[in-house]
């Protein structure tokens, strides 16, 4: 298991530096340039600012840099914040986009292996019906629509109170944080009621289920004990590439409902161009997904013993 | 009797031999027949093809038959709910008009009045337009002016009069002009006579319906004169199914230039990338070892990136020129980005094919490797790539309405549905059909390229076939 972990966090540290690696080209390729944004400014000027930053290098040389400054975890200070430091601008806005994808994750775990495991004990029932009627709405329709929606929800709550009970935008309580997150994890939601619901069906069939009747198990202890907890296994494969979604994802609930997240930040950031925060945000992330697969897949290896054997 | 049988010569000719007798009745199936007799057996997946057949329709036929310019703003029509066709009466242009002020006050009150009455016979003068409403009352006794309210509803008390218009200064001035902001709807106007200072506590309620109308020189401006249309009469104007956006333009005729935008997205991306992955995945699983492993650990790099900021990252990095719609380069970062989960697929089915007997066979009867994978490999694995192909689709048109609406999609003139959607959200409680109907076109596509992908997967599944 230690070996295992070794191999993939090492497989892992590869995977970040190509996604530096593709940031930086990326970002070089880019028309225009971020001192662009300023006032016109004298040649004598732009000459310093560039000497600031570093641009008056050539590209490997800045790739060095880059490299060098990002190996000692400093991403550089921003182009269009006085001397901020994207260090700190991480530091301040990423906790947010986590908390709120963390919670989003919750929802959609627990929901979606609610509803799949209640699809299946109610197969081709009336319950069954619903749910996979609400699974297709929430698999098409675009998540800016259940923003939207969610938003307009709060607003007639609101005002059926008469006071402000659920804040409609912001961040900050609790009660700002249950409608955004929940629209977050709908989609991911959807999607694992689906799998959870194919993957209960294909267990019923299984020898282990017949085995376990025969022998006189309680009903209840069955689809607890044998049924959900074999089940479950698909759903936490999927759940690595789902929370690399869910992340990135939140730029568009946190544009609609005002969360100060990373993600916002991060739009904010290109339409300004501002290179340092680009690239730091963009390899924080990608260093960010690498890390939850690698965690997710060996979680995996502690509940299903299958995979720690292979 | 009994007449004996007399044999003739026929009888003794041989029977004629079925050649059928021994063949199985049943025509035999190619894979693919056999998917599409299965696929029509479902009824979702059918229906979802034909939504979809009907959506290409809308998208490539739909601009010839509504023949709209999706780019032309209308301010006089900004924001308008959906319709059905109106007509409108060609009107003059306005004149001044001077109103009905009588030549006597009424009586002075012998008393003092506690409370003047309402005043009688409300009326209409001329015809009511959405141009002007001219109305007129008759004077009561006692009071020094007259005071006019709108409302949208029926007042149900005096308190419930509505928007207050104006107020007239004497008790002989008995006519009001209503221009403000006037729609084709129904109007309740409300005099209230005052005695000069106070309102009294009495109204007079008439329903009004103006008659949408134009003017000569409007018609004109908007094209919509005839040769030989003449004052007073009605004549079409223009005709928004599905209502009008935020500058006026047609929604319906921007749905489908928006149309083109998201499907070409949606349908030409997948398919160029399942493409490169095809190619990718086939030599990586058909050749394996080292080649194999270093491809798909490349593979497994593009991966790890996270999509959405690389979305972004790429579009701008390709950049848009003036008068570019960013179409290209959303397709391009699309592509770039979206291979290696097909290449993956692809070779994972290969490798399971390679070891299949009958490539064995191939491979003893001399087949060369570009003909086994052409012949054999690459059509063995064509019904999971269509299944990939199919479910590629609407995760492409939700990755363009996404970047689209927060604002990093197509550039602006062009119509996309996201971008649609992004425009329509700021309006959403005044004018929802302008968030509703790209929302709707979205999630219909999305919906039926799920459906019909599920379908495929059933009907392509050799697994189930067996349970048949």
């Amino acid at each position: 298991m230690l070996a295992y972990t070794l191999k993939r966090l090492l497989a892992g540290i590869v995977t970040v530096w190509f996604i530096a690696t593709a940031t930086f080209t990326a970002m070089h390729m880019v028309p225009g340039d971020p001192l662009m944004n300023d006032k016109a400014v004298s040649a004598e000027i732009r000459a310093n600012l560039e000497r600031k930053y570093g641009l008056d290098k050539s590209a490997p040389a800045q790739y060095v840099i880059f490299m060098k400054n990002m190996l000692s975890g400093d991403f550089g200070i921003s182009f269009t914040q006085q001397n901020r430091q994207v260090n700190d601008i991480i530091r301040d806005h990423f906790p947010v986009s986590a908390t709120l994808g963390i919670m989003a994750i919750f929802f959609a775990t627990i929901g979606g292996v609610l509803w799949g495991a209640l699809t299946a004990l109610y197969r081709n029932r009336l319950p069954d019906i619903i749910i996979m009627f609400l699974v297709i709405l929430g698999i098409s329709v675009p998540s800016f629509v259940f923003a939207a929606l969610g938003q307009l929800l709060l607003v007639n709550i609101n005002s059926l109170f008469g006071a402000s009970i659920i804040p409609v935008a912001g961040w900050g309580t609790l009660s700002h944080m249950l409608m955004p997150s929940m629209v977050l994890g709908l989609g991911t939601m959807a999607l694992l009621t689906r799998l959870m619901r194919s993957s209960m069906l294909e267990i019923v069939n299984e020898d282990y289920i017949r085995t376990a009747r025969a022998k006189g198990l309680s009903p209840s202890r069955i689809f607890f004990r044998h049924q959900l907890r074999n089940a479950i296994l698909p759903v936490i494969t999927v759940l690595g590439p789902q929370i690399a979604a869910i992340t990135t994802g939140g730029f568009v609930v946190e544009l609609v409902f005002a969360i100060p997240g990373l993600g916002r930040y991060f739009v904010q950031a290109v339409q300004q161009l501002d290179y340092t925060v680009i690239m730091g945000t963009t390899v924080f992330y990608g260093a960010f997904l690498v890390l939850m697969v690698i965690l997710v897949d060996i979680l995996y290896g502690f509940i299903d013993p299958r995979v720690r054997l292979s | 009797m009994n007449q004996s049988y007399k044999p003739t010569k026929e009888d003794f000719q041989p029977a004629a031999k079925s050649v059928r007798a021994e063949q199985i009745s049943r025509p035999s199936l190619s894979y693919w027949q056999d998917a599409w007799r299965r696929l029509k057996k479902n009824t979702r997946a059918l229906i979802s093809l034909y939504i979809i057949i009907g959506l290409a329709l809308f998208t490539l036929a739909g601009p010839f038959l509504w023949n709209v310019d999706p780019a032309l703003q209308d301010l006089n029509q900004i924001s308008q709910a959906p319709s059905w066709p109106k007509q409108a009466i060609l009107v003059d242009p306005y004149q001044r008009w001077g109103g009905i002020v009588l030549d006597n006050f009424p009586a002075e009150p012998d008393d003092y009045l506690d409370i003047i009455p309402a005043p009688t016979n409300l009326r209409v003068v001329d015809v009511a337009t959405t141009k002007r409403v001219r109305i007129t009352w008759d004077p009561v006794v006692g009071a020094g002016g007259y005071s006019v309210y709108r409302n949208q509803r029926a007042p149900e008390t005096i308190n419930d009069l509505g928007l207050p218009l104006g107020v007239t200064d004497g008790g002989n001035e008995v006519s009001f002009e209503d221009r403000l902001n006037l729609e084709q709807r129904e109007y309740f106007y409300s005099i209230v006579p005052t005695d000069g200072f106070d309102e009294s506590d009495t109204y007079i309620t008439l329903v009004v319906l103006p008659d949408l109308a134009i003017t000569m020189s409007e018609a004109r401006e908007r094209n919509l004169l005839a040769q030989d249309t003449k004052l007073g009469d009605s004549i079409a104007i223009e005709f928004h199914p599905f209502g009008t956006d935020y500058l006026g333009r047609d929604m319906l005729a921007r749905l489908m230039e928006g149309a083109q935008v998201s499907l070409f997205i949606g349908i030409f991306a997948p398919l160029l990338f399942v493409l490169f992955g095809i190619i990718y995945g086939g030599f990586a699983g058909y050749f394996g070892g080292q080649f194999d492993s270093l491809l798909m650990r490349f593979a497994d790099f593009v991966v790890a990136l996270p999509f959405l900021l690389f979305m972004i990252l790429f579009k701008i990095a390709f950049g848009i020129g003036p008068g570019e719609s960013g179409v290209m380069p959303m397709l391009l970062a699309l592509v770039l980005l979206g291979w290696p989960s097909t290449a993956r697929l692809v070779r994972g089915q290969v490798l399971q094919i390679r070891e299949n007997a009958f490539i064995e066979a191939a491979r003893l009867l001399g087949a060369k490797d570009h003909y086994l994978i052409i012949r054999h490999i690459i059509p063995n694995t064509m019904g999971v790539i269509l299944v990939t192909l199919t479910f590629a689709v609407p995760s492409a048109i939700f990755t363009e309405a996404f970047l689209s609406f927060i604002g990093m999609g197509v550039a602006p003139p062009t119509p996309s549905w996201g971008s649609m959607c992004n425009e329509g959200v700021k309006t959403m409680l005044s004018h929802p059909h302008e968030l509703f109907f790209p929302a709707l076109f979205i999630s219909i596509t999305v919906l039926a390229f799920n459906l019909l992908g599920d379908g495929l997967t059933e009907a392509l599944d050799s697994r189930m076939r067996s349970k048949e």
